[in-house]
């Protein structure tokens, strides 16, 4: 067993803070210089294989930040809600797999939530400056009051998890409960965990935690056991141990290789570079040519021209090609057309 | 003065209310109050779609919020303005799409477009109420605005998050975003020569340009206005 994290202390030193504003790492559309120091980066460890479904991480959860959830329809199956919602941080998703090898079924659960990735990809998406911050610990956070919904941190995201709330219009997911971490608690899901499926503690304990539990899964036969700690986002602080980590799909649509999308990458990227530098091509090019070649203007003898010929005169100087007044239907009248 | 009492042969650059006033200078009334209204809508629009959409495309301009009430009011507002400006430019369309039509004379005009910029006037050919250059902007515009509306539809989530997945939805806002850049730099194209060529400015505020304005850039346009004033009253 992992030794449990003890109830806090009841002394006023207690309550303060161990991490704040000046841990933050990255923050969304902003540039911050990061602390010198990093915090220990903790890490939130799920163990899949001894998950037995009971949703009390579910229910901590909507408790502890204090959310409540519409009430549904039961669609037969064991999750419940369908998704993740701007209410539902964190959801068990279940899965009947059938082994190929073995041709057992099994009962596949995960328990969904933000990933805590270490090169966020909501974070890189977001176009509010400090809508999303980074803490030296890992922890990734999503600031309200400076949100503005419009929902590219949905898009920036490998794992399909921030939702956005129809009611503050706000973009909403797990904070690895921020507030209990900060005062030396773990994350209410972990708290609430009957069987130490969910553990918490440095991302160091988490790691050896965790080969200790491969190890023994692999004693029993899955030999596929394995830690679910992606290194396309950097690495996470959630991590899973998995029994069959050569196949994370399997688990509800796990990505294999998550990563930041190329797309949001060029967008973020290259577009946002070579757009700014091309509008002020456009912008520099006009001025240029406005300083150079002046303005064009209507001389004195093109409104004479323009006299002569509502007056039936016709131009003094009309060009040889078209001989002036053109007839109303003649060859210089009628354009051929191209399409 | 009405398109109804125009003959069949009537070319198609010559629209409804286009018409000659002579006088010293000539008077030549080139669009309507209605398309000028229409025209200015489109423009508000666009600037508007402009400013708020850069600052969400990039945190340098993030300000620029402040002139919509805020990011939560820019990221609210923003898709709207789109629908405003696609309904606008919709009308548009159909006023100005026969007299944007491609003819022959683009081509000599767009193998001589150095001479224009370089002050050659003289070497131009004799055009329509558009020149190459107007068509351009006039379909790239129509174009545009029909990939941004599209990929701005599937990324407005607060209506239509449901309709496309997570993927698609990361296409159009790159889409979005790639569109929104080239718009504007055929916006800068289209309002500087507004103001590089003098005596434009008129016939989108007033209605009309001078006889000699349009002698010099639009002269076959002219020609055939000419030729047809007997129908068109004088006043």
């Amino acid at each position: 067993m992992f030794p449990p994290i003890p109830n806090p202390s009841v002394s006023p030193d207690a309550a303060k803070p161990r991490f704040g504003e000046k841990d933050i790492m990255r923050r969304s559309a902003s540039e911050v210089t990061p602390p010198a120091q990093r915090l220990t980066e903790v890490a939130k460890l799920i163990d899949v294989s001894k998950c037995i479904g009971c949703k009390a991480c579910q229910a901590a959860c909507l408790e502890w930040n204090n959310l409540t959830e519409e009430i549904g329809f039961n669609h037969g199956v064991y999750e419940n809600p369908m998704d993740l919602t701007p209410n539902t941080f964190t959801l068990m998703r279940f899965t009947e797999w059938e082994n190929p090898e073995t041709e057992n079924l099994e009962w596949l659960i995960r328990k969904d939530g933000c990933m805590h990735c270490e090169d966020p990809g909501c974070l890189k998406a977001c176009p509010a400056p400090g809508a999303i911050v980074q803490y030296s610990n890992g922890i990734v956070d999503f600031q309200h009051e400076n949100c503005i919904g419009c929902g590219y941190c949905i898009k920036g995201c490998p794992f399909n998890i921030p939702r956005i709330s129809k009611v503050d219009h706000t973009a909403y997911k797990c904070t690895l409960c921020s507030d209990r971490v900060a005062v030396g608690q773990g994350p209410a899901c972990q708290k609430a965990c009957p069987t130490q499926a969910i553990v918490f503690g440095t991302k160091q304990e988490m790691k050896d935690w965790a080969d200790f539990r491969i190890k023994d899964l692999k004693s029993r036969g899955f030999e596929n056991a394995g830690l679910y700690d992606p290194q396309g986002v950097g690495g996470t602080h959630v991590m899973y141990v998995l029994h069959h980590a050569d196949q994370p799909s399997i688990y509800a649509n796990l990505p294999d290789n998550p990563r930041i999308s190329p797309i949001v990458d060029a967008w973020k990227g290259v577009t946002k570079y070579v757009g700014l530098a091309a509008m002020g091509f456009a912008a520099a090019a006009g001025f240029l040519h406005y300083v150079v070649a002046g303005p064009n203007r209507v001389t004195a003898e093109d409104e004479e021209n323009a006299e002569k010929l509502t007056e039936g005169k016709g131009p003094a100087k009309g060009p040889p090609s078209a001989p002036p007044p053109a007839p109303p239907s003649g060859p210089a009248g009628h354009e051929g057309r191209a399409t | 003065m009405t398109a109804v009492n125009l003959p069949p042969e009537v070319p198609a650059d010559i629209q409804p209310g286009d018409a000659v006033r002579p006088g010293r200078p000539v008077h030549v009334s080139r669009y309507t109050l209605a398309a000028r209204i229409n025209h200015w809508i489109t423009a508000i629009s666009l600037v508007a779609l402009a400013l708020s959409g850069m600052a969400l495309f990039t945190p340098r301009l993030f300000f620029l919020t402040g002139l919509f009430g805020g990011g939560q009011w820019t990221r609210t507002l923003h898709p709207w303005i789109g629908v405003v400006l696609f309904c606008s430019f919709a009308i548009l369309f159909v006023r100005f799409w026969r007299a944007n039509l491609p003819a022959r004379v683009d081509v000599t005009w767009l193998a001589h477009a150095n001479d224009l910029l370089a002050g050659r006037e003289e070497k131009m050919p004799e055009v329509g109420k558009y020149n190459a250059g107007q068509k351009g902007v006039f379909w790239a515009m129509s174009a545009l605005i029909i990939v941004l509306i599209v990929s701005g539809i599937v990324m407005w989530d607060q209506y239509f998050y449901d309709l496309t997945t997570i993927p698609q939805k990361r296409v159009a806002i790159l889409v979005h975003a790639m569109a929104a850049v080239v718009i504007i730099c055929v916006w800068i194209v289209h309002v500087y020569a507004a103001i590089w060529v003098k005596g434009t400015m008129g016939a989108m505020t007033r209605g009309e340009v001078t006889g000699g304005w349009a002698w010099r850039h639009h002269r076959k346009w002219l020609r055939e206005l000419v030729s047809r004033k007997p129908r068109a009253p004088a006043e």
